[in-house]
């Protein structure tokens, strides 16, 4: 039996990306799964009683060296915030490729701290900087100091010590541009070293507490549990930065979802599934409702969708222990025609996300498959004809071109870059200045526009005609011709109407992290836990692939 | 070190800020970052066009014909980019000339990628400079100079058939070389070493 593809008009909406979940195309799974053989070394601790200092740790295999330089920093309460206009934090790191001199060292503890008005070399290939959770980290050094370990409920409910509130790679001031590690062997997919930044800042939060503890009472201070420190994860606030990206990468928006959905599809259309393969779809389907009961929020928005998912799934589980039988043919098949006849998309999703668990074999070759070679289709084929450009709108962007962009509600926003910070924004056109600097980022209506500037130009003229005289839309002729080969290509919505929630792009990009326990603190931004579970890095040897699913809780 | 990446943004916001679209400033982004990294002057170049693009007048090419003169300097944006999109018919032209052609230097990187799109070398000669650009993979030149080139008075440019730059005795001279590296075959070895059946009339 051939299944098809789900059709990307409905996939590709807001509303059902924004309900995606983390799963074993995650990269933050797959990073794990590809460096558990790599070793593990912290080099350098050098931390004063306070805790502020230099440390050094690093991945290394064969002769291939990651190292993750952190700098600590004393700063006052009034200084800390998450927000990109903070310019100093408690912690700042930088991924070094190889072993850092004693040079290389001097020069980042200039410049990594800075961040964004810093300067970074080719030698180095991510960035990033991070705040603590105060609250939960005094808490904890004041129990270690004391002999004793934190209570757990207290602690897990937060669930890291360090909140990140930036990842900085691919060239971002100065860093490593992407074409210098694309093509090595050890960087399987998109964001690894990104995921490897973040997975050995987590490993610095807990030396630093014990260290801190033990600075305070060195003859009664005691190491945080390692069962804890499994449980505890890095927090990440994420505000719209994130969100333009999925815009204007349209083929690796592509692969990653291509790749979701095809194992979706290779899923539904085994015939015969193995007992063992039923029972771990199962165990990990139940294990993961404790995650969803300590999915903490105070996004009303968020508490519906947890309480929704949260009833759907106990209806899902209840379904399969009451009356469904894996033995039958196609059973995933069945499975899943049920969940989109009885769920809502928040736990359909989350059920396509599970039936990949037992599936490695599916999976991992798909893994293989979510990066992009973007400028492979950069050119634009202007040797094709009109008729063929306004076929392509016509299959790809059927619901887009029927939006009326002369109502007002379906032109509300506008998206733009902030001068104090370069960032990107999201500001009401009406209400606000700025919207003739608008970025390219309304694609929906934009391709209105391309659609309907062509509909009396004759077929037969070609794209590279056509654009002597239109090439105020050249931008948009490139998309449309991407989103020939690439049907996972755009995203299938109005991104400059009211009804927009700019979080669902932020939690699509953040699903495909890994992220877990999406916290939104308005429309525009959210807090998420990343490697909650995860075992510790000198652990990694022994990765049970589950991992996501072992947290205390 | 300036990466190439915030080459290619920043130029394209510079692209943008000064009149271009959205889609050229991205052709703009992506060729200075072609250049900068082929070791060629592109930023330089271009922020020195940029300097002079409000205050002088340049002609805006359409339609490319094999020789293409004008009194007032062409812009090398425009000029490159229907350059790039008529390259396909171009081609057929041979070889094809510019008189008077603003910032030559941005305008190579366009030919770079036409010769990629094609899949023909491209020969470009600029004044007394020559360029010999190979499918967008790398520029073979005679020029080093880190200048800014504000003015070609003469451009030429070649397609380069695609032909070898040897001929058939060198070719098996060396293949003939290359056989002693290969095993003379028993008669049973012939039927049993390749795998396959012996008839596919099957």
């Amino acid at each position: 039996m051939e299944i098809k593809l789900r059709d990307p008009k409905l996939v590709m909406k807001l509303s059902k990306l924004g309900s995606f979940h983390q799963s074993k195309l995650s990269f933050l799974r797959s990073f794990l799964k590809e460096f558990k053989d790599w070793d593990y070394k912290r080099d350098l601790f050098d931390l004063d009683e306070n805790g502020n200092g230099k440390a050094v740790y690093s991945l290394k295999k064969n002769n291939k060296t990651y190292s993750l330089v952190c700098f600590a920093n004393n700063i006052s309460d009034l200084e800390r915030s998450d927000r990109v206009i903070a310019t100093r934090w408690d912690a700042a790191f930088a991924l070094h490729d190889g072993v850092p001199s004693k040079m290389d060292i001097d020069r980042l503890h200039k410049n990594v701290p800075k961040q964004e008005v810093g300067r970074l070399s080719y030698k180095e290939l991510t960035l990033s900087r991070a705040n603590k959770s105060i609250r939960i980290f005094n808490y904890i050094v004041e129990c270690l100091s004391k002999g004793k370990q934190p209570d757990k409920k207290k602690i897990l409910d937060v669930g890291y010590l360090y909140r990140t509130t930036a990842v900085y790679g691919s060239g971002k001031f100065g860093l490593a541009d992407r074409f210098r590690i694309k093509n090595r062997n050890e960087i399987c997919g998109p964001f690894r070293l990104e995921m490897m930044l973040v997975y050995l800042v987590r490993q610095f939060t807990f030396d630093q507490v014990n260290h801190i503890a033990k600075q305070k009472n060195p003859r009664d201070a005691v190491e945080l549990d390692r069962e804890i420190c499994r449980n505890l994860g890095i927090g990440n606030s994420t505000g719209l930065g994130m969100a333009p990206f999925i815009i204007n990468h349209p083929i690796l928006l592509n692969n990653w979802i291509l790749s979701r959905e095809t194992s979706l599809k290779k899923i539904r259309e085994i015939k015969k599934v193995a007992n063992e393969d039923s029972e771990i779809f199962k165990i990990f389907l139940k294990k993961s409702i404790k995650n969803i009961s300590y999915w903490n929020t105070e996004s009303e928005y968020q508490k519906k969708k947890i309480k929704e998912l949260y009833e759907d799934l106990k209806k899902l589980i209840n379904f399969l222990d009451d009356n469904f039988d894996f033995k039958k043919n196609y059973p995933f098949n069945d499975l899943y025609i049920w969940c989109e006849k009885n769920l809502k998309d928040e736990c359909i999703e989350f059920a396509v996300s599970m039936f990949m668990e037992p599936y490695d074999n599916i999976i991992n070759p798909l893994i293989r498959k979510m990066s992009a070679d973007e400028d492979k289709f950069f050119t634009i084929p202007a040797q094709k004809n009109i008729e063929c450009l306004r076929k392509i709108i016509e299959e790809n962007y059927s619901q887009i071109i029927k939006i009326d962009f002369s109502k007002k509600e379906n032109n509300q926003n506008f998206w733009f870059i902030s001068k104090n910070k370069e960032e990107p924004r999201l500001a009401d056109r009406y209400k606000e200045q700025g919207s003739e600097l608008e970025q390219p980022l309304a694609i929906a209506r934009d391709i209105k526009k391309l659609y309907e500037r062509i509909s009396n130009i004759k077929n037969s003229l070609t794209v590279g005609k056509f654009l002597i005289e239109n090439n105020d839309l050249r931008h948009l002729v490139r998309r449309v011709f991407i989103s020939e080969f690439f049907p996972y290509a755009e995203i299938q919505d109005n991104t400059i109407g009211s009804q927009l929630m700019p979080i669902d792009m932020l939690r699509l990009k953040l699903s495909f992290f890994g992220a877990v326990k999406f916290d939104p603190r308005s429309d525009k931004w959210l807090r998420i836990c990343m490697f909650q579970g995860a075992p510790l890095p000198n652990e990694l040897k022994s990765l049970d692939s589950g991992w996501i699913y072992n947290s205390i809780n | 070190m300036i990466s190439l990446s915030e080459i290619d943004t920043t130029v394209k916001r510079a692209t943008k800020a000064v009149g271009f679209s959205w889609g050229i400033a991205e052709e703009v982004g992506k060729c200075i970052r072609i250049l900068e990294m082929f070791g060629l002057p592109g930023l330089k170049n271009l922020n020195q066009y940029f300097r002079v693009f409000n205050s002088k007048k340049f002609q805006n090419i359409s339609l490319i014909s094999k020789s293409n003169i004008s009194n007032l300097s062409y812009c090398p944006i425009i000029s490159g980019l229907n350059f790039l999109d008529q390259s396909h018919v171009l081609q057929d032209l041979v070889e094809i000339e510019f008189e008077n052609v603003a910032f030559p230097i941005i305008f190579v990187a366009f030919l770079s990628r036409s010769s990629e799109i094609i899949g023909k070398r491209i020969f470009l000669k600029i004044d007394g400079k020559e360029f010999l650009l190979n499918f967008n993979q790398s520029i073979y030149s005679n020029y080093f100079s880190e200048k800014i080139i504000e003015q070609a008075s003469k451009i030429k440019i070649t397609f380069i058939e695609n032909k070898n730059s040897f001929n058939d005795k060198e070719w098996q001279e060396l293949y003939k070389l290359s056989e002693q590296t290969f095993v003379n075959e028993t008669d049973e070895l012939k039927q049993k070493a390749a795998g396959a059946g012996l008839t596919d009339n099957d």
